[in-house]
């Protein structure tokens, strides 16, 4: 037991005193993988900035059901409730008839026409639910609802659903294309991902090929495999660990630096601003995130390198 | 052990310390049975016998102290044993002084030795020299075989491959001459001759 332990310690300090006299080579290793981490960090928090953009674009998608002025109030609570129980409906609210022409006169005020009508006839528009989806890709379910025919009846017959026609064209469109910019954010990080990890490994092998003769005099010595392989998981290890927090507090600083220094709240289509509160608020998990991927990779790109030169020979 | 190149000397000595497997035939060494060993056994066999080669094979990123100290760090030996053990091995190859420097910075002879230090510091039984001396001046080659010399009076079976009759015929011993793969003479306190 003491000596495991002893083996462990060594291979741990063996680990940091090549990691220190390979000092230009494990610079050469942490630049590649602080870049590709940071392009990792980098599309993460771009794709969820950009993620957040579309929902809250998405947000503002609703449906209006206009009631019928014979419904009852019972009736169209017992609607409400129907509806909040949908699980595609976020949530409905109830605008009465008075609520309807306030709405009105805030967004059309100096209307004579409208007034005219107004002293004339009384309140021309009707109540309505305002129906927010969870999903502006899942309207067509709370439609189908609103089109039973114990439903229909309580609707108003001159002012058909805002989910229909033009505007139910419109909706969807507009669904589908979050939709696939959603999709294709996520696709762009797996891809970013897959490279930078490739990447990663390939520059960690290469640095254990440079040493493959090494690994060949202690195989002859009569090295154990562990006792061979363990410093260069250290050393590997220790690489990613550095970079992921180079790669970390370089995204920090960016974010942060441009959305101060900018005084802008976004470039484009990037909100600079939720994108650097985004990253103040998640700062610990990403760290870790980053953390793993480092020490992850370093290990196992060290297992499979040092590997084919571990090997035994049979040559016959 | 004398043989013209191509003969098999490295080739045998692969074979004793398991860098390759015979195609027919039966090798024991010290009772263990090169056919009953697995892969895990090798490094456990490898640290009962001590190789020399002609290339030294010195791990480059280490001092001469730690090269040696490797060889018993791989056997799990304390600190402190290691810091006693490796000066009286750096005393036996008459190389005191030169602990901190690094394989780069020493001449050929001196890294044979340090080489030959490596190979018996762990007290095997047998020790391997595959043509220890031919990279080195004749000068050189005789301080390494005067070490060899010494650790086999000290009880340790030396064997070593070479091409210079010079030493062959110096050190009246037992010479076995390979040809084509085959012992064509086995004889004691022999000269050399092919």
């Amino acid at each position: 037991m003491k000596r495991r332990l002893h083996t462990t310690y060594r291979i741990i300090r063996t680990g940091f005193v090549n990691f220190v006299r390979n000092l230009s080579l494990a610079a050469a290793a942490i630049a590649v993988m602080t870049v590709t981490l940071t392009i990792i960090l980098f599309s993460v928090i771009a794709s969820t900035t950009f993620n957040h953009t579309i929902t809250q674009l998405t947000d503002k998608i609703d449906i209006s059901v206009y009631l019928s002025s014979s419904a009852s109030d019972s009736q169209v609570q017992t609607l409400e409730k129907q509806l909040n129980k949908l699980v595609t409906v976020k949530s409905v609210d109830y605008i009465s008839q008075d609520q309807a022409l306030a709405d009105y006169e805030a967004e059309n005020p100096g209307d004579t026409q409208f007034q005219t009508v107004l002293t004339e006839i009384g309140n021309p528009l009707p109540a309505s639910l305002e129906i927010h989806p969870v999903d502006p890709n899942q309207i067509q379910p709370i439609k189908n609802f609103l089109d039973k025919p114990q439903n229909v009846l309580l609707e108003d017959a001159q002012n058909p659903t805002s989910y229909s026609g033009n505007r139910k064209q419109a909706i969807d469109n507009i669904a589908k294309a979050t939709r696939i910019l959603k999709e294709a954010g996520v696709l762009t990080v797996i891809v970013f991902a897959l490279i930078s990890v490739l990447i990663i490994f390939n520059t960690l092998r290469m640095a254990i090929f440079n040493r493959r003769d090494e690994i060949g005099i202690m195989r002859l010595l009569g090295a154990s495999t562990w006792y061979i392989r363990g410093p260069f998981v250290v050393e590997n290890v220790l690489y990613g660990i550095i970079s992921a927090l180079l790669s970390t507090s370089l995204v920090y600083i960016l974010f942060n630096g441009s959305a101060s220094a900018l005084h802008a709240s976004s470039l484009g289509l990037l909100d600079i601003g939720y994108a650097s509160s985004y990253l103040k608020a998640h700062t610990f998990l990403l760290l870790t995130i980053q953390l793993m991927i480092g020490i992850v990779i370093g290990t196992v790109s060290s297992i499979i390198a040092t590997r084919r030169y571990l090997k035994f020979k049979t040559i016959k | 052990m004398v043989g013209q190149s191509g003969a098999g000397k490295t080739t045998l000595l692969r074979l004793l310390t398991r860098e390759e497997k015979p195609t027919s035939g039966k090798i024991i060494v010290g009772g263990v049975d090169y056919d009953k060993l697995k892969d895990s056994d090798v490094p456990l066999l490898r640290r009962k016998i001590g190789v020399v080669f002609q290339d030294f094979k010195l791990l480059p990123n280490r001092t001469v102290f730690e090269n040696i100290a490797y060889a018993l760090e791989i056997v799990g030996m304390g600190n402190r044993e290691i810091q006693r053990t490796v000066p009286k091995v750096l005393d036996i190859v008459n190389l005191k002084g030169k602990e901190k420097n690094m394989p780069l910075e020493l001449s050929g002879g001196e890294r044979q030795r340090v080489a030959i230090a490596r190979a018996i510091v762990r007290q095997p039984k047998i020790l391997i020299a595959d043509e220890p001396t031919g990279n080195l001046d004749p000068k050189h080659a005789w301080d390494v075989i005067k070490v060899l010399e010494k650790i086999n009076r000290f009880g340790t079976t030396v064997l070593l491959t070479t091409h210079n009759q010079d030493i062959v015929n110096r050190l009246k011993r037992r010479v076995v001459t390979l040809e084509h793969g085959k012992i064509s003479s086995d004889r004691a306190n022999a000269k050399y001759k092919i």
